[in-house]
């Protein structure tokens, strides 16, 4: 699986989620390796979402994101909520793996909010894993302050940016 | 008069990207010579008055107009352009006030070394610039740049350079600099070139492309297409190649691209990010930082690849780096007393001290080519761009915006180079100051530009 973000942005495109509109579409596509398996539901019946699709992820779970305070990266109680409800839709589909990214606001260097959204997508992984999510069913990659989902310059806007985000692949 | 010859350097001549503007001899100027040694001493850091003098600096004319594939399609045209840029270079810098070809009366070609004093004394240019375009029998051009002092009726200081018509420019910019070097004291800087990342697209969704552009913005060129996320460039001292951070395949890490061959390589084989490279002055090492489980430390890697040296082992994030000029020691960037502040550490990783203590965090350190300062993000409130010296002493703040960050130095330490971003819309722009914090301007860049990287002067 060397291409977990690739794929999950192809699944949210595809899926049109509103709360993946920031993912990255336009990553280089590798050529002849790729195959993505979609789990787009063919059939257009108001049946619910696929299980074990992102859309189902996304309907089970409290929430597929985790919110930090400034410079912050430890996982609060609301998040810990989160968080066991995103590790319950794991225990159920045990092949599904998951990416999580880690995002900052745009008050911060560029290089340190790289490894700032790093700390804060492992501090999200590490608590997924106290629950007994297998490691290797989780990969990690920060975005730095390079794709925010509140476009404000305010506190409102840096509050909804630092965060890190559960996508699920294959 | 003395022959001076420009001798290139064999690794030099290798490196496809560059192209050596040749020094050759020059006829001498009827006017008396002034003693070299007698030149104006100050720093830019200071208010002096060689700052305000009035540079005459006449269209450079031409012993036969030919035609040439440099800009303006002869060489008579092409003198005009040449004084234009040298002219634009001198004046956007804030750090004279010249008078360029447009506003001046022409010269005749035998005036060039023999000027007529007087008519410049009546127009109050206390220097004046002249110089020459040749075509020569090999397609090459010869420039002739002269700088005499209008007062003292003397010649200051005169070369000759030899170049291809495609590098013209490289021409005007060694005449900027020799005048600039002679008047200031200062070593030279204006040709030089800037990495950077040009950004287009909305606040969520930017596309950022590696490019690279002389100095002034002239010869721009995108490297990277936009498709992969690129940050963070910086030229190796020769040139020849730019480590960058990209998202390729989707992940950070940290590449190197050839510019002659358009070639770029992983510089490290991981399964964790890696980010914010460096180089050494050298070019033989590479610094980054990588995130293991979320620590983040500094290491260093050969430049041609291999085995990777831990610096750093703090439990924070340590990121960044920037060597000294010798080599020696290295400023970086550490969290581990709760916020962000610059460190110096040996070039190995040991005796890590901690330097600033200004009270609010410090960020993205960039020593000095000179080494006497180190430039940086201050950041309390608003984000400004600061110096410091190397003991954490003397810190002033250059900039007042609310986003300037990530300096990076002239060739001759003597200008900082940074981004602004403009609060909301999240529009970036790449501006200079000079260390006196005064003469502040955007550079113009055909998009928007963030994350410069600017490199030595060319040989």
């Amino acid at each position: 699986m060397n291409r977990p973000i690739l794929i999950a942005g192809l699944a949210a495109a595809t899926l049109s989620l509103g709360a993946c509109a920031s993912k990255p579409k336009t990553l280089p596509p590798e050529p002849g390796t790729t195959t993505t398996t979609q789990t787009t539901a063919q059939n257009t019946q108001p049946a619910g979402p696929v299980p074990g699709s992102q859309a189902d992820f996304i309907a089970s779970v409290m929430s597929d994101t985790v919110n930090f305070d400034t410079d912050r990266y430890n996982i609060d109680a609301s998040d810990q909520g989160i968080l066991q409800s995103q590790a319950s839709w794991l225990a159920r589909y045990p092949n599904k793996s998951v990416t999580i990214e880690g995002h900052c606001d745009e008050r911060g260097t560029r290089d340190y909010n790289i490894a700032l959204g790093e700390r804060r997508a492992n501090s999200a992984k590490n608590y997924l894993v106290s629950l007994g999510v297998n490691p290797s069913r989780i990969t990690v990659v920060s975005y730095g302050k390079e794709r925010p989902l509140a476009l404000g310059s305010d506190e409102e806007s840096y509050a909804r940016n630092r965060r890190a985000v559960t996508v699920t692949i294959n | 008069m003395k022959m001076r010859f420009l001798v290139l350097a064999a690794g030099l001549v290798s490196a496809p990207a560059l192209v050596a503007a040749q020094q050759t001899t020059l006829p001498s100027s009827t006017a008396a010579q002034a003693p070299a040694d007698e030149g104006l001493t100050g720093s830019v850091s200071d208010e002096n008055e060689w700052q305000d003098l009035g540079i005459a600096i006449p269209a450079f004319p031409t012993n036969a107009s030919v035609a040439t594939a440099a800009e303006g399609g002869n060489t008579e045209a092409l003198g005009r352009n040449v004084a234009r840029v040298v002219f634009n270079d001198l004046r956007n810098n804030g750090l004279f006030k010249p008078v360029g070809p447009d506003q001046l009366p022409a010269v005749a070609f035998p005036q060039v070394a023999a000027p007529t004093f007087d008519t410049w004394r009546g127009r109050s240019a206390e220097m004046l610039v002249q110089g020459f375009v040749k075509a020569n029998d090999d397609g090459k051009l010869t420039v002739g740049c002269y700088l005499y002092d209008v007062a003292l009726g003397s010649e200051l200081a005169r070369q000759g350079y030899v170049v291809k018509p495609e590098e013209w420019r490289r021409a005007a910019h060694k005449c900027a600099d020799m005048v600039y070097s002679r008047l200031s004291g200062e070593s030279p800087f204006f040709d030089s070139k800037i990495a950077y990342i040009a950004e287009t697209g909305p606040k969520d969704r930017r596309r950022k492309q590696l490019a690279i552009m002389d100095s002034d913005g002239a010869n721009h060129r995108f490297i990277t297409n936009g498709q992969a996320t690129a940050l963070t460039p910086r030229y190796s001292p020769d040139y020849s190649r730019i480590v960058y951070l990209s998202y390729l395949n989707g992940a950070p890490r940290i590449y190197v691209y050839n510019i002659g061959t358009g070639q770029q390589t992983l510089v490290t084989q991981s399964a964790n990010p890696t980010f914010a490279p460096r180089w050494s002055p050298d070019g033989r090492w590479i610094l980054y930082s990588m995130a293991i489980a979320g620590n983040t430390d500094i290491y260093r890697v050969p430049a041609t690849g291999g085995q990777s040296t831990r610096l750093t082992d703090s439990p924070g994030i340590d990121v960044g780096g920037s060597y000294s000029p010798d080599g020696s020691k290295i400023v970086f960037e550490s969290d581990r007393s709760g916020s962000q502040q610059l460190y110096v550490m040996d070039a190995d990783g040991s005796n890590q001290k901690r330097i600033s203590f200004f009270g609010g965090r410090a960020a993205t350190p960039e020593w000095s080519p000179r080494g006497d300062q180190i430039a940086f993000t201050h950041i309390g409130g608003n984000f400004r761009i600061a110096v410091t010296d190397p003991y954490g002493k003397g810190m002033r703040f250059l900039t007042d915006s609310w986003q300037d960050e990530a300096p990076t130095w002239s060739p001759n330490g003597r200008i900082v180079q940074f981004f602004r971003t403009e609060r909301g819309s999240g529009k970036t722009g790449i501006w200079q100051v000079d260390l006196t914090g005064r003469n502040e301007r955007k550079l113009n860049t055909p998009v928007d530009g963030s994350d410069p990287a600017w490199g030595p002067v060319l040989p």
